[in-house]
């Protein structure tokens, strides 16, 4: 095993997906001579050249409906929105076009796409910028959404998207493009499937079920709990649809206690999901109300102190895990 | 090639029973409407027959078309059975897409008919990219785009045309202009004074063209097709033509007057192409009452089909969501 960062990881997932694949091909703002806003495309323009590396004017809902038409017959774009806060300009072609062509046509069009780029608050960039978009996609039937956390996860789902016949996307963490981590060497393949959870920590008092953002934030959390003696269990879904409930109830039936940390918006956002369907299937095994921590119910503010306290963070994510703990 | 002799592969007598095709279905579709059989929206294509036919004449069937919601005729030129068409519109399994899509949402894969678009101008980029996987892959295709003149005020327009003329598709964009989005005519919605000037926008070669006249929109397309052909870019047509019923089923139309409406029924695109081929002497009455007759019959037994047809089976509800698997 090496460490390579989360950047790094993704840039490898698509140059061994453009590889293996010649209807694999990346478009997007500033995805080819700029080398990615965030680098994350990095010489590939070089390596593969104009045709299948594409810059495109400022245009999300053309260049996203490009994709979804060239994807109609049979090629598998790799559409990159330089921040999904973006990806409302094209929500249409994402939410109307993508996810509804099997079923209208009758199961004849599938649409193997891959939308992927930052998501989620990242630092003081506003209210226009900064949103966590997960919920919103996950309620669309007929798209998948997964939100890697790790450099591994990065990698491996994303080559897993690309290879997917249905619209995926990737919402990758702005905050974590530097951070590192360690992935299997390049010439051993790496796919994580869509749906399966994982646990990033083993612990038997309280779970923690967290994903993209939250991931570091819950394993720094259990590394503080446990000076104090409480067993935190750290379950990343790393993908919201489709939902690993296996590993969530698994989880739950182990610790009998849930804290649930989201970067999205408290009002239907991923934890209410993720809270309906354990009471629901096992009730029994909770000894405390689930709590969840989130954004606060707010446009992100910029102002750096207040951007802070819409945010998840330890303090609020370790008072709520005491609470399910009594402790 | 010259645009007369792509024209001349396709038998014209066809293509008048084509559009024949066309009015009979539609005007069963309505009255099967008005009996409760059909449900949702229905908007029907009378009137503007010449166009989906001229432009289906000037090029191959491997070619790629799409339109908007105004699809039953663009199924039906592409070889989508009477049956298939009609069944969907009951919400049939043995629709053209399986009872799922509806009115506004035919396709027919096999015969590169990739939709029944329902949000104005939303499937022109997808007319896009189709064109780009058409470049992409060094096929000799082209790709026809329809839509209505509503769809040209739509911010996924512009956006498709400018990456149409950037990568320099091999694409046609057909704005079938029918003189209103739904209530509201061209002058109240567009600053232009002809929408054509709006391929200029993008530097995208334009013309008008007499939707009302099925030579008129064949030649013309056709001569644009083969000088894509030639050398892959994107090119601009402003069909003009007319609707003779409302926007859909619950539209009266009644911001439109009588007389407007029997202007353009004087100048029926159907009678048009069987007058010049009549006085060509390629057309009897008798053939052409034979051809009508034909439409009628295949139309009213699309009409029992679809009564006749089953449900799309409950228990494959969610058969339609995901595709399984991964191909590649």
């Amino acid at each position: 095993m090496r460490e390579i960062t989360y950047r790094q990881a993704l840039n490898e997932a698509l140059a061994e997906e453009l590889e293996r694949d010649p209807n694999v091909f990346l478009m997007g703002e500033e995805v080819a001579e700029y080398n990615g806003a965030y680098k994350v495309s990095q010489g590939l323009l070089e390596r593969f050249g104009p045709r299948r590396i594409i810059d495109t004017p400022i245009s999300e809902n053309g260049f996203a409906g490009l994709g979804v038409g060239a994807a109609m017959v049979g090629l598998r774009p790799i559409i990159e929105f330089m921040t999904f806060s973006f990806s409302l300009v094209a929500f249409d072609q994402v939410v109307n076009n993508a996810p509804n062509m099997f079923t209208m046509s009758g199961g004849q069009f599938n649409i193997p796409i891959t939308f992927r780029g930052p998501n989620g608050p990242a630092h003081q960039l506003g209210a226009t910028h900064s949103h966590a978009t997960e919920n919103l996609y996950a309620s669309v039937p007929g798209l998948k959404v997964c939100t890697p956390a790790t450099p591994r996860d990065a990698k491996g789902l994303l080559k897993t998207a690309v290879r997917d016949n249905n619209p995926v996307l990737v919402l990758e963490a702005e905050l974590l493009y530097s951070s590192k981590g360690t992935v299997e060497p390049p010439d051993e393949e790496l796919l994580i499937p869509l749906g399966k959870a994982e646990v990033k920590r083993e612990g038997s008092d309280v779970s923690i079920i967290c994903y993209a953002q939250t991931v570091p934030l819950a394993l720094k959390v259990a590394a503080q709990l446990e000076e104090e003696d409480i067993s935190a269990e750290i379950v990343d879904l790393r993908s919201i649809k489709p939902l690993d409930e296996k590993a969530i109830f698994d989880s739950v039936a182990k610790t009998h206690r849930v804290v649930i940390v989201e970067q999205d918006h408290p009002f239907c956002g991923v934890g209410a999901e993720v809270c309906y369907r354990i009471q629901k299937s096992v009730f029994d095994e909770l000894d405390a109300p689930i709590i969840r921590v989130s954004q606060e119910d707010v446009p992100m503010p910029y102002n750096e102190r207040l951007e802070k306290a819409v945010l998840p963070n330890a303090d609020k994510l370790i008072a709520a895990v005491k609470k399910v703990c009594y402790a | 090639m010259t645009a007369m002799q792509l024209g001349e592969q396709r038998d014209e007598v066809e293509m008048l029973s084509l559009m024949l095709l066309i009015r009979r279905f539609e005007e069963r579709a309505s009255q099967q409407y008005q009996a409760q059989k059909i449900g949702g929206f229905c908007h029907l294509y009378i009137g503007q027959e010449a166009v989906v036919a001229g432009a289906v004449a000037a090029v191959r069937d491997d070619d790629y078309i799409i339109t908007a919601y105004r699809d039953h005729a663009h199924a039906l030129a592409r070889g989508t059975s009477a049956n298939a068409c009609m069944a969907e519109l009951f919400g049939k399994e043995t629709g053209c897409s399986r009872g799922l899509g509806g009115s506004m949402h035919f396709f027919n894969r096999q015969n590169h008919m990739y939709g029944g678009h329902a949000i104005v101008a939303a499937h022109v980029p997808l007319a896009v990219g189709l064109a780009f996987a058409i470049k992409y892959r060094d096929e000799d295709r082209v790709t026809l785009c329809f839509f209505g003149d509503g769809a040209i005020n739509q911010g996924s327009f512009h956006e498709a045309l400018n990456l149409a003329a950037l990568y320099k598709l091999p694409i046609v964009f057909i704005c079938e202009n029918n003189l209103f989005a739904m209530g509201t005519s061209v002058k109240r919605s567009t600053s232009l004074k002809q929408i054509v000037d709006r391929a200029e926008g993008y530097d995208i070669p334009g013309e008008i063209v007499d939707g009302m006249n099925f030579r008129e929109v064949r030649d013309k397309i056709a001569e644009i097709v083969s000088s894509i052909r030639k050398e892959s870019h994107p090119a601009f047509v402003e069909v003009r033509t007319y609707r003779y019923r409302g926007h859909s089923m619950s539209d009266p139309a009644s911001y439109r007057t009588k007389q407007e409406l029997e202007k353009y029924r004087l100048d029926d695109p159907i009678t048009r192409l069987r007058a010049q081929l009549t006085r060509e002497g390629k057309l009897t009455h008798e053939q052409f009452d034979l051809l009508d007759k034909r439409a009628k019959e295949t139309v009213l037994a699309s009409v029992k089909f679809a009564e006749e047809s089953p449900q799309p089976p409950l228990d494959k509800l969610y058969d339609y969501t995901y595709a399984n698997g991964a191909n590649s």
